[in-house]
């Protein structure tokens, strides 16, 4: 039996070596041309505590999981069943664990899943300096057919630093698991690998936006650590470093975004990430940049909320902050990646915007895709810089900052360029920066800053639109990833439907959104939310056509593609 | 070939704006403001070499009266702002200014974490130990008895904050207490801030005269420090706990590195960070 895709949990407790598993078993697949993709899971314990990598093997690009897992490997049962909601299997399901791993948990056994033995423990003291995980790793290997070299090469290449001896101990572990996999019960192999002419990458969403980040130009970054935001700031301090810019660690969220806007106001590019309740700290001064017109870029990676709410758990509920978060009349950019490799352009193009229409930029990604991983396809670099529209020249008369200009967008001095020395303001001001409450001035900027971006071309890039049919899912962010394989099945079952997932949530496109449901007589909403936050804004923005049905549950678990499905299939 | 200085000389006078202040007559701050621009006169800085920074209040709309790069963002925040601009753009003299309420109250955590960083720039506090700009209300350095704020009728009950023993303890490289009265020695004192590298700190006492007319008392009380500044914090932090809050001149001196991180490319381009994705 071949699969164009399978499933696996690995997990245990803490220390058993479970992220190790899964780290391997993806860049193994990825080595032989496979794509993978994987999610992590642990509980609250800063150090130790259970954990689970969820893993999802494919011969196609994938990016999100499948409905359920075919296989779950334990490591041992210490708490594990905290996990059960987050590992859906049925009967057809293999789950394989260590009789001396501790207490079977009941949840688990709830599932009515096949199951075998794996005795970890004593295979692992049978060799010297045996791994239980490393078995696990070549049990699942041998299982789905992975060949051996694939994994005996990331073994090679993670252990290098560890010594000849544990190398050893690994190879001959794995070995270990994928002779032992022969004799367990058949679960789906994976079909074989179509050809790749390119090697992968391995990359998580939280990395892959800060890649987008230095590739648009970014030379400054101000950082307050903050879960699951945090990573991308980790990846941009060496990063950022050597290429000669530079990162401060703020004193709080208040201070890394002013440290963003004096940086970008000193004509550098920036940009800070936060989560949530971050976020909300930040709203104040996002005001300012948008009133000062200071170009900067903030990656908003969600988390459940309120408060400090599911710091670890992904939901999108963090779209109405984004949007409506600012006093006062502020537009600003709002920009969503909608999988994991979009993290890099979605980064990218929202530093690009924000530059080009010196104006605040909210990039919002999520837990899951900012702390999943997946081997991708190398994402090309599209050229997109941060490129601000400067004065030219010797300055001839008092230069006016905020200058009325057809586009909305004025010429930036920076600090240094002689005889266009200004104020920024945060207050109403004229067009030099003067501080002003006269009305005139205030609907004049108000309008400027406005026509700015709503007059912008933003080209295709606002949104992903996919397929055709009267029946069109509207979505956005990451729930694009089990609504495209929702519809792969709808399309593979007879049915015709489009996809529109908005890149661009603010400024909003209702024209092009128009022309993207032309002919479609029912839409589906789609959205990780209790509030059905994306419903409500599309129902105050757009025009929506025919019928409509918003399918919008809270995390922490994930929506599936057949619940996405289902609610196509049932409309029918 | 001849070689000619051509260091370009200033006067105060280029370093003002044409913007009128919103300031009430007899306030402390347009002296601020005179011993600012002759600071840099001083230091001979062309305008657009400087950025000055400010947050919300009376004193904070001080930059657009100057001809320098200024930037006003919103309530307490002139300290990070300043730090980004210093951070990236090194080259520029960087100054922070605003009020007592603005830096100690609403952007105390700033205050503390940028004497902590060390960043080479100046920051200049105009305290008038009042809200002016909200009508008076008390501020964190307002005496515990002061009774004329609606919002605090019977006086705040609480001890002032002593801005100046927490810029020492918290890390600040040069600090000192100026009056705005004594418009050519605050200059001076600005200049000696400006010049010292690090995180220089500099209290004004500048009379607030609409909401607090009793310190237009404050030009008979305040006097020069009796003695010469010291590098030594121990030292210093005796000095600034048992002055009497009116002994001006430069009272501490440190020699701390100031943070700078290094700006060297080590890479051609963004593709050479990619080769640690590939499989």
């Amino acid at each position: 039996m071949t699969a164009r895709s399978v499933s696996i949990t690995f997990a245990g407790s803490g220390g058993a070596g479970v992220m190790t598993a899964g780290n391997m078993l993806l860049d193994a697949a990825g080595r032989a041309g496979w794509y993978a993709y994987m999610t992590r899971s642990s509980g609250a314990q800063i150090r130790g505590g259970e954990a689970a990598a969820m893993m999802r093997l494919s011969t196609s690009p994938v990016q999100s999981h499948d409905d359920h897992f075919d296989v779950l490997v334990a490591i041992d049962w210490q708490n594990v069943g905290r996990f059960s909601a987050e590992i859906p299997m049925t009967t057809d399901g293999l789950v394989l664990g260590d009789p001396d791993g501790g207490e079977f948990p009941e949840q688990i056994g709830a599932k009515g899943a096949r199951s075998a033995d794996i005795p970890f423990k004593k295979m692992a003291k049978e060799i010297e300096g045996g791994r239980p995980n490393m078995i696990a790793l070549g049990a699942v290997a041998g299982l789905v057919g992975l060949p051996e070299d694939a994994v005996l090469g990331v073994v090679r290449d993670s252990l290098a630093k560890k010594g000849e001896a544990a190398r050893t101990a690994s190879e001959a572990s794995v070995r270990a698991g994928m002779a032992f996999a022969a004799g367990l019960p058949a679960c789906p192999r994976l079909a074989a690998a179509e050809g790749q002419s390119e090697r992968l990458w391995s990359i998580t969403g939280n990395e892959a936006a800060g890649l987008g980040a230095v590739r648009g130009g970014i030379r400054f970054v101000a950082a307050y650590p903050i879960t699951p935001g945090t990573e991308v700031l980790e990846w941009l301090a060496p990063n950022l470093a050597k290429l000669g810019g530079v990162l401060v660690q703020a004193e709080d969220e208040l201070a890394s975004i002013n440290q963003i806007i004096g940086a970008s106001y000193a004509g550098v590019p920036s940009l800070t990430a936060t989560s949530g309740p971050g976020l909300a700290l930040m709203t104040e001064s996002l005001g300012l940049a948008v009133a000062s017109e200071t170009p900067i870029t903030v990656v908003n990676v969600m988390r459940g909320g309120p408060s400090t709410g599911i710091p670890v758990k992904s939901e999108q509920s963090d779209l109405n902050i984004a949007l409506y978060g600012l006093h006062g009349d502020a537009p600003h950019l709002v920009v969503a990646p909608n999988s994991l490799a979009d993290c890099a352009f979605s980064t990218q193009w929202a530093v690009h915007l924000a530059d080009s229409l010196q104006t605040a930029a909210i990039v919002l990604s999520d837990q899951s895709l900012g702390q999943s991983r997946a081997t991708i396809a190398p994402p090309a670099d599209p050229g997109l810089r941060a490129i601000r529209l400067m004065p030219e020249g010797e300055a001839a008369e008092r230069y006016r900052r905020y200058t009325n200009t057809a586009s909305g967008v004025s010429p930036m001095a920076v600090p240094g360029m002689k005889g266009y020395q200004y104020t920024a303001d945060g207050l109403e001001h004229n067009e030099y920066g003067t501080p002003s409450s006269a009305a005139a001035d205030h609907s004049a900027q108000l309008d400027k800053r406005l026509r700015k971006l709503a007059a912008h071309d933003y080209g295709q890039h606002w949104a992903d639109i996919e397929g055709d049919g009267d029946i069109a899912v509207l979505t956005w962010g990451s729930t694009t990833g089990p609504v495209r394989e929702a519809l792969e099945r709808f399309r593979a079952s007879g049915g015709r439907a489009r996809l529109v997932s908005i890149r661009l949530i603010s400024p909003v496109r209702p024209e092009q959104l128009a022309a993207a449901l032309a002919g479609v007589s029912r839409v589906l909403v789609v959205e990780q939310s209790h509030g059905a936050q994306f419903h409500r804004y599309l129902r105050a923005h757009y025009d929506l056509p025919g019928s409509v049905r918003a399918f919008h549950r809270p995390g922490p678990l994930p929506i599936r593609p057949n619940e996405i499905f289902r609610q196509l299939a049932d409309w029918s | 070939m001849e070689a000619t200085s051509t260091c370009p000389s200033y006067s105060a006078r280029d370093y003002k704006s044409e913007v009128k202040p919103v300031w009430c007559p007899g306030c402390g701050d347009y002296s601020v403001l005179g011993s600012i621009t002759k600071a840099l006169a001083e230091l001979s800085i062309p305008p657009e070499s400087v950025a000055l920074v400010s947050g919300i209040g009376c004193s904070s709309r001080l930059p657009a009266y100057t001809n320098v790069f200024g930037f006003h963002g919103v309530h307490g925040r002139a300290l990070p702002i300043a730090t980004g601009i210093k951070v990236s753009r090194p080259e520029l003299t960087v100054i922070a200014s605003g009020g007592d309420g603005d830096g100690f109250s609403i952007g105390g955590n700033h205050f503390m974490h940028a004497c902590r960083r060390n960043v080479d720039m100046t920051y200049i506090v105009m305290d008038n130990e009042v809200y002016g700009m909200t009508k008076g209300q008390a501020s964190p350095t307002t005496a515990p008895d002061w009774e004329k704020s609606k919002l605090t009728p019977q006086g705040t009950g609480i001890n002032p904050f002593h801005p100046l023993v927490i810029a020492l303890a918290a890390g600040a490289n040069f600090i000192a207490r100026g009056f705005s009265g004594d418009q050519n020695g605050t200059a001076q004192l600005i200049t000696e801030a400006i010049r010292h590298p690090g995180f220089s700190f500099v209290q004004l006492l500048s009379p607030c005269v609409t909401f607090r007319p009793e310190q237009r008392d404050w030009k008979d009380m305040v006097h020069p420090a009796a003695v010469d500044p010291t590098d030594d914090p121990a030292r210093a932090a005796r000095r600034l706990m048992t002055d009497d809050g009116f002994n001006v001149g430069v009272l501490y001196r440190g020699s701390r590195k100031p943070f700078q991180p290094e700006r060297q490319a080590s890479v051609d381009s963004v593709a050479d960070l990619e080769k640690e994705f590939v499989l």
